[in-house]
């Protein structure tokens, strides 16, 4: 019905209603384009429709004016009556809001013509801004559902599960691990209950596919594990969602509630005699419950905490029975690994991996956002050709992925083809997809310490290894950021490192080493300028810097003193300022305040004495 | 019938949903008052230690009453490296109040979160749910003075 209504508009006005384009404003944007389009007397020709996430989440609020492409970013409120005025009235685009890649090149102004889209290949985000999640007949209209219908009418169990391992689909949570066979195993198992449950605890720092997909394309997630369910002989399921995605929940809630009232989900689907419901399981804030074990235990209300396999969880998981879990990401590819076949996904990625993967590109980036991009395409094309290179002129330093299990790739390796084999070898993992890239102000040790300290604080404490090893790393990573470690740390460090990976039962623990470990391997030497030169060439890790005032720009404006929370800065107006080194507590307002112009606020390393 | 029976009740007094009941019992308290606890216990015959293991487990429950304002700080790796312990720094400071702790007044809480998956946005805080991206350390004591000016009207 929808559909129909909007052919008789002349022009569609998409605003972005993403979590990150609603942070910016754009619901304040969207009632501003609609009070400007009646005031122009447009309202029977013009409609205004929010979309979920298109992914672009930097230039929010995102407005794309349909049916031809034309792209608008960080849209103000008060340039809303010029753009109605010119181009929906008037019909001339403006190119003041349009993107542009640099200073030098022109205005872009169709969405496909701009690289950050251009270059992605759109298999779980193919309705990326097409739909309104929280209306099943839009998802519909986009055959949606119709390979549940397939699945349940032309396809047996064994057929389905063939197609999926003849895809290549692996696990997209990190590990990889082949989809179909999984299911098989599962569905193999001896028992008549079984579960299935789709992994939405996606707690990997930066990484944030799984929310983007549940919040703006749940049906294709209850599809797939509707296909799952059948495939293996299962007819109850679970959605774990983290509690720091409550829109993700809501909009979810919102789905299943159409589906059971459309009959896809309840008793007896399409007329067969498959019955499959689905439960929302909310986290409450542990990173260990991304693990299959711990969070089985998290769904049977206990504390989450893994536990040694075998058994998997196929012969024994929820409640002791066979159970299949697979991630957010994986669920939402297996509609269109049926739709259009093994054969076709599989002409998609590399030898070893198939289809597509997407990616959180995040951090010293130009341009951030979610990128869905055909595996096997390199690390130098994501970050230049899609992520517009890094912001403010800067180096690029390395790019971390696989989140606090991953490590960080140097620039080296930026022709890396991008799949699991190849960024295992570079030592770091596929992971959930977290994409953050760091530049020349980046310090790689004060990078490996944080996320130490974030699986020192994550790790549930059942293994020993885990629990104390990393808060070891720890220890040592903050000698070296304080320059009171030795050379030894080094050596030491990744003794512990290795122990660590050797002796933890699960992932997090075997894993949490990787960030120390590679930025040890790739960049020995900003340790050892640390050890040695008590020096942070990034000028970050705060023991080693100090803020100086350049006497040579100082103009005496007096807003670094004026602003100084701890009265460390002196001197009088029109003179020069000077910093109370002791006084001074390192937290670096007076370097955003001092203005441009002059840039007399410096960092330098080693500290002053 | 009592809050804490309604809560129960829309969870079929079932153990299994412990972690949901307790995030019931959050959103109407605002953090996990010990009579409650003990009254969760009982009733669904659970011992009060396993109660507890779990509350002290999941980092979304909180034990200690919490201020009027609760003022989370996001820090993803997006946000670190944007420069998010700095603007958590300078909150401290501002607050005069640890991460985890409560003003004196009780109008703030100060936590931290590992990472709100909007990283477009850093660094982030979040008062009240409502999202604050691209803060700076000069930009957060504005900002706090707006919710300390707020508790006047």
């Amino acid at each position: 019905m929808r559909k129909k209504a909007r052919k008789d508009f002349r022009l569609h006005l998409l605003v972005c209603a993403g979590t990150g384009c609603a942070a910016n404003g754009s619901f304040i944007i969207k009632d501003a384009l609609e009070k400007e389009i009646v005031k122009q007397g447009l309202e029977d020709e013009i409609a205004v429709i929010t979309t979920d996430c298109q992914g672009f989440c930097e230039r929010g609020p995102i407005v794309i004016v349909q049916p031809d492409g034309i792209f608008y970013h960080r849209i103000k409120k008060e340039d809303v009556p010029h753009l109605v005025e010119e181009h929906l009235f008037k019909g001339r685009p403006v190119k003041s809001m349009m993107f542009v890649p640099s200073p030098e090149e022109p205005a872009i102004p169709r969405l496909m013509d701009i690289g950050f889209f251009k270059h992605q290949r759109l298999i779980v985000l193919r309705h990326r801004g097409r739909l309104d999640p929280e209306n099943i007949e839009e998802y519909i209209g986009f055959e949606g559902y119709s390979s549940l219908e397939k699945a349940l009418t032309r396809m047996t169990p064994p057929e389905i599960i063939k197609e999926i391992k003849a895809s290549g689909l692996r696990g997209r949570g990190g590990a990889g691990f082949p989809t179909g066979v999984k299911w098989e195993l599962c569905r193999t198992s001896p028992g008549k209950k079984k579960y299935i449950v789709c992994n939405g605890d996606e707690g990997d720092p930066g990484a944030f596919m799984d929310r983007s997909v549940l919040e703006s394309d749940p049906h294709t997630v209850i599809e797939g594990m509707l296909i799952g369910a059948r495939a293996i002989g299962a007819h109850k399921g679970y959605i774990y969602v983290r509690s720091e995605y409550p829109l993700a929940v809501k909009k979810l809630l919102i789905a299943l509630r159409q589906a059971e009232e459309y009959g896809l989900l309840g008793e007896n689907i399409l007329g067969t005699n498959f019955s499959f419901t689905i439960d929302v399981v909310q986290g409450a804030g542990a990173f260990v419950c991304g693990e299959e074990t711990a969070l089985l235990a998290s769904i049977e209300g206990k504390v989450g905490r893994p536990r040694p396999r075998p058994p998997y969880p196929a012969e024994k998981g929820l409640w002791g029975r066979p159970t299949n879990i697979n991630n957010v990401e994986t669920w939402a590819n297996v509609p269109v690994i049926i739709a259009r076949g093994a054969l076709w996904f599989s002409s998609i990625g590399t030898k070893r991996s198939k289809g597509t993967k997407i990616f959180s590109l995040v951090g010293k980036i130009n341009n951030t956002g979610l990128v869905e991009v055909p595996m096997g395409i390199t690390l130098g094309q994501i970050i230049y050709d899609i992520g517009g290179g890094i912001p403010d002129g800067k180096e690029f330093k390395a790019v971390q992925t696989g989140g606090p299990s991953g490590g960080c790739i140097p620039r080296e390796l930026l022709d890396l083809p991008i799949d699991y084999e190849g960024l295992s070898k570079a030592g770091s993992m596929m992971g959930s997809g977290g994409m953050i890239v760091m530049d020349e102000d980046t310090c790689m040790v004060d990078v490996a310490r944080y996320f130490l300290n974030f699986t020192q604080e994550e790790s549930c404490g059942k293994c020993p290894s885990c629990r104390l090893g990393t808060k070891q790393m720890v220890h040592i990573l903050n000698r070296i950021c304080e320059g009171t470690g030795g050379e030894h740390d080094i050596a030491f460090l990744e003794e512990v490192g290795r122990s660590v990976k050797l002796a933890s039962l699960c992932g997090l623990g075997q894993t949490a080493s990787n960030p120390v470990l590679t930025t040890i391997k790739y960049f020995r030497e900003e340790y050892l300028a640390h050890i040695r030169e008590k020096r942070c060439p990034a000028l970050v890790c705060k023991s080693l810097i100090s803020y100086i005032i350049d006497p040579q720009t100082c103009s005496g404006c007096t807003v670094c003193a004026k602003n100084c929370p701890s009265a460390a800065i002196s001197g009088e107006a029109k003179k020069i300022h000077t910093i109370d080194q002791t006084k001074c507590t390192k937290c670096g307002i007076c370097l955003s305040v001092c203005p441009p112009k002059f840039k007399a606020v410096k960092k330098t390393s080693p500290a002053v004495q | 019938m009592s809050k804490i029976e309604k809560i129960l009740k829309d969870h079929h007094y079932k153990r299994s949903r412990i972690i949901q009941i307790l995030q019931h019992v959050q959103a109407e308290y605002k953090y996990l008052p010990k009579d409650i606890l003990e009254s969760v216990s009982q009733k669904l015959k659970m011992p009060l230690s396993t109660i507890y293991s779990i509350a002290t487990f999941y980092a979304a429950f909180s034990l200690t009453p919490r201020g009027k304002h609760l003022c989370t700080v996001c820090m993803g790796t997006a946000c670190h490296v944007r420069g998010a312990p700095d603007v958590l720094a300078r909150i401290e400071e501002k607050l005069g109040v640890e991460t985890g702790g409560t003003t004196d007044d009780k109008q703030f809480t100060l936590e931290t979160v590992n990472c709100l998956g909007a990283c477009a946005l850093a660094p982030i805080v979040v008062i009240d749910g409502t999202y604050h991206g691209q803060t700076t350390v000069n930009k957060v004591g504005g900002l706090l003075d707006k919710y300390h000016e707020k508790k006047g009207t």
